[in-house]
């Protein structure tokens, strides 16, 4: 964790803590992970909360059960290939998936803005249940608040999810073991990038649409196959990197990375070039990383290639003993770099 | 410096010089890019572009001779040394 | 995507390193010049796939890393103005101020925006009559057209609302510091392709006859990094000293007349301050009288906001001349990390500081902060 930063006589008023909070702390990035540490988990440290995982999983009468949240703050409401609906719906039933859990019911908690046109707010529910149906969940339960004009984006949405994990896999990052395969389940940057594009007013021959889908079948049919699966984590902010140095340091393991084998669309390469972003960090809504044994990397890859949503799934990389909390990236002209965390978020750049 | 990206002229409009646009293509994704400082430059030329401005027309002959220079080069060195890829 | 891709290619990568393994006899030190080749180095790793005996300093080429202190907390006065839109360069938002960076500001409610381009500044301008919108002009030569094209677009609309906070640098005089230096070690550059794009590279032919260095024009690709590479090796070795243009097919040894023009007409070269280095005479660019109407500093009050002392440990003006490594400063990685900077070169994605700031923790072995 980052030391506390001393201030010897000789500086001036260094920025060694920002005393409020930065668009940067929800980034992804190391700045929203120290805000967790420092703010909730410091705060609320349980056995629960403390395994570092996208889901909690509660032993329950003998059932086992996951419980997660995810607050949904996108602007534009509407993007290609999704909405701020599509995305609350598939990043709740992600993060059960991530646990091999089968999603049983989801709540929807709505802060809506002064003025927001109702028919939006129709377009945004319609693409959520549209969403819920094709990952097979029901929104049972919810709650509406609406907030002064200017104090909202449009909307807020947060969702909280239940499910049932019916496997004998104990999922977390605390087992992963060193020798296990890293296995990617598809391209990344589609969905940061589809974000980017409509903000930045970039236009399309085809346009660049969010990979925002559902990964509860891949994810159960990999835990119900068989396979070992010591950890799966769904990519988010702070894209493809972020997710593998989470997992290296929740686990203490390190991670050797090959970028030839991880696939980037050309839209989205063509997209990058031109902001300067680096795909490695770019969101994603619709991919995750598996943790499995060697032995059995070829099978899952198998399994989940039998899937639409990661049928391009390949091993990426190797899990290391050390050195702990750090991922290696091997370019592409064979050399060794670190794929750090990224302090903030990634912004558009010019040099 | 900086970030400049090649692209392909795919159209172009405008009739005052300073503001004429073209609609530059980078691997699919298309963005309006100012023509001002290429006056001379036509549709499917390759351009090189920062910070929304086109800089400079990419000379397709000089791009391939660095390939070529480096096939002479090799060929009078032997193959010195393995590569390291 | 064409000329891009074939640049990228590991197999031509590895004849090119070949050929640089098999030319040198003796040690080189070389330095890049633009910040985004020290971006492409790092992120290929070409400085670790080189010869022991070729050492690539990171120059001063960034224009983030550079601009005053001064010029950060002008631009934080000005954005946290609620009469101002203040848009910039993504580069420039986390900059260290004396006391904070535009991002912060943006957190306490400033209108702060990000563009892509310069033009985009001039369009927020026509759209929002009733506010004054100020864009932060900063870059070398590469960006100037684009920034001048932008105060010229807005004069010929009699935009009253729109001025530009301008931080220009040039080139050539920073390599004729840099060269000047009596501790200077380089003994050969590779200079910024696309501010050769722009200029041209005649400005080059006297600088590297008066100090006997090869200066090679050099794109961004690793291919072209490489192929610069192994130019300026070659000349080192043969006893050359001569302006070579590895970047043909962009850069031309007159460069782009029509955007020299449009930067002539609308700038003017002036003395600036390079943070972290100080006064380097004819070294910037500022606006000419008949564009001072859109200068920000004219059209403000700033003068509260003076020149300031640089965090007495931050080392980034002798880490920008190739004079010291970055992890040769007290305050690497401890008081200085990526999240809390000390000094610019912390803060940019190619300064040398937060380059060297994920390497060391491969060379030291030193575990990762979680």
């Amino acid at each position: 964790m980052s030391q506390a930063n001393d201030l010897s006589p000789a500086c001036p008023t260094p920025i060694a803590r920002y005393p409020q909070v930065l668009l940067a702390h929800g980034g992804g990035g190391r700045l929203m992970h120290q805000l967790l540490e420092r703010v909730f988990l410091s705060a609320f440290s349980n056995p629960w909360l403390d395994t570092g995982h996208d889901a909690a999983v509660i032993d329950a009468g003998g059932a086992r059960i996951a419980f997660t949240t995810d607050s949904y703050v996108v602007h534009p409401l509407f993007f290609p290939g999704g909405s701020i609906g599509t995305l609350a719906v598939n990043g709740t039933v992600n993060d059960l998936a991530m646990a091999g859990a089968r999603p049983l019911g989801l709540s929807a908690g709505f802060i809506v803005e002064e003025g927001l046109p109702i028919e939006t707010l129709e377009r945004v529910v319609a693409s959520m249940q549209g969403a819920a149906r094709e990952a097979g969940v029901s929104v049972v339960t919810g709650d509406t608040k609406v907030v002064d004009r200017g104090k909202g984006d449009g909307v807020f949405i947060n969702t909280a999810g239940i499910g049932l994990v019916e496997h004998p896999c104990r999922i977390a990052p605390a087992s992963v073991r060193p020798g296990d395969a890293v296995i990617l389940s598809g391209d990344v940057g589609r969905h940061g990038m589809a974000i980017m594009a409509v903000r930045e007013g970039l236009q399309f021959e085809s346009a660049i649409e969010s990979d925002c889908a559902p990964l509860t079948a891949p994810a159960l049919d990999l835990v119900s196959s068989g396979v070992d699966v010591h950890c799966l984590r769904d990519i988010t902010r702070g894209g493809l990197a972020s997710a593998l140095n989470e997992i290296a340091g929740g686990a203490r393991v390190g991670m050797t990375v090959d970028e030839r084998q991880v696939p980037v669309r050309e839209d989205v390469r063509g997209a990058c070039e031109i902001l300067g972003f680096d795909p490695m960090y770019v969101a994603n809504e619709g991919r995750f990383v598996a943790f499995v044994p060697t032995a059995e990397a070829a099978r899952a890859v198998e399994v989940l290639r039998g899937h639409p949503v990661s049928e391009d799934a390949r091993v990426i990389g190797r899990v290391t003993s050390e050195p702990a909390g750090l991922v290696f990236l091997r370019t592409v002209l064979g050399a060794t770099r670190v794929l750090d965390m990224l302090s903030g978020e990634q912004l558009p750049r010019i040099c | 410096m900086c970030l400049a990206v090649p692209g392909k002229i795919l159209s172009m409009s405008g009739d005052d010089p300073w503001t004429r646009t073209a609609k530059v293509s980078f691997g699919g994704v298309v963005i309006d890019v100012n023509l001002a400082y290429l006056p001379d430059v036509k549709v499917d030329d390759y351009v090189i572009v920062h910070a929304g401005f086109a800089l400079s027309q990419i000379d397709e002959a000089e791009a391939l001779r660095i390939f070529e220079d480096l096939s002479g080069l090799t060929a009078e060195l032997g193959e010195d040394g393995e590569p390291a890829v | 995507m064409k000329f891009i891709d074939e640049y990228r290619d590991p197999a031509a990568a590895g004849r090119w390193l070949a050929a640089i393994r098999g030319l040198v006899t003796r040690p080189w030190t070389l330095m890049e010049v633009c910040g985004g080749q020290t971006h492409a180095i790092l992120k290929y790793g070409i400085d670790e796939l080189l010869p022991r005996e070729v050492t690539l300093l990171h120059g001063p080429g960034c224009p983030v890393c550079v601009t005053p202190l001064e010029k950060i907390d002008r631009a934080v006065e000005l954005a946290s103005r609620s009469d101002v839109i203040f848009c910039s360069f993504g580069d420039m938002l986390r900059v260290p101020g004396t006391d904070r960076d535009l991002l912060s500001v943006k957190a306490s409610g400033g209108d702060v925006r990000i563009v892509y381009s310069p033009l985009d500044a001039v369009r927020i301008a026509t759209e929002n009559p009733d506010k004054q919108v100020v864009f932060f002009a900063v870059g070398f030569e590469t960006t100037a057209p684009g920034n001048a094209m932008a105060v010229y677009q807005a004069k010929r609309a009699g935009l009253g609302n729109f001025s530009v906070l301008v931080s220009h640098v040039l080139v050539p005089p920073a390599l004729e510091a840099i060269l000047g230096s009596p501790s200077c070690r380089v003994q050969g550059f590779l200079a910024a392709g696309h501010v050769c794009a722009v200029m041209g590279y005649s400005e080059y032919i006297p600088i590297a006859a008066r100090y006997k260095v090869p200066i090679v024009v050099t794109g961004f690709e690793p291919i072209d990094l490489l192929h610069g590479v192994f130019l300026c090796l070659k000349q080192l070795e043969e006893g050359r000293a001569e302006v070579e243009n590895q970047y043909a097919r962009v850069v031309s040894e007159l460069g782009n007349r029509p955007a020299q023009a449009l930067v002539r007409e609308v700038f003017g070269v002036v003395t600036r301050a390079w943070r972290g280095i100080g006064e380097i005479p004819g070294s910037g660019l500022g606006l000419n009288e008949a564009f001072a109407g859109f200068d920000a500093e004219r059209r403000f009050d700033l003068s509260a906001v003076g020149p300031r002392p640089e965090p007495a440990e931050c080392i980034a003006g002798q880490v920008l001349q190739g004079l010291r490594k970055p992890h040769e400063c007290q305050a690497f990685g401890t008081r200085c990390t990526p999240e809390h900077p000390l000094g610019a070169t912390m803060v940019s994605s190619e300064g040398a500081c937060a380059a060297y700031y994920q390497h060391r923790r491969v060379v030291g072995g030193q575990e990762g902060s979680r």
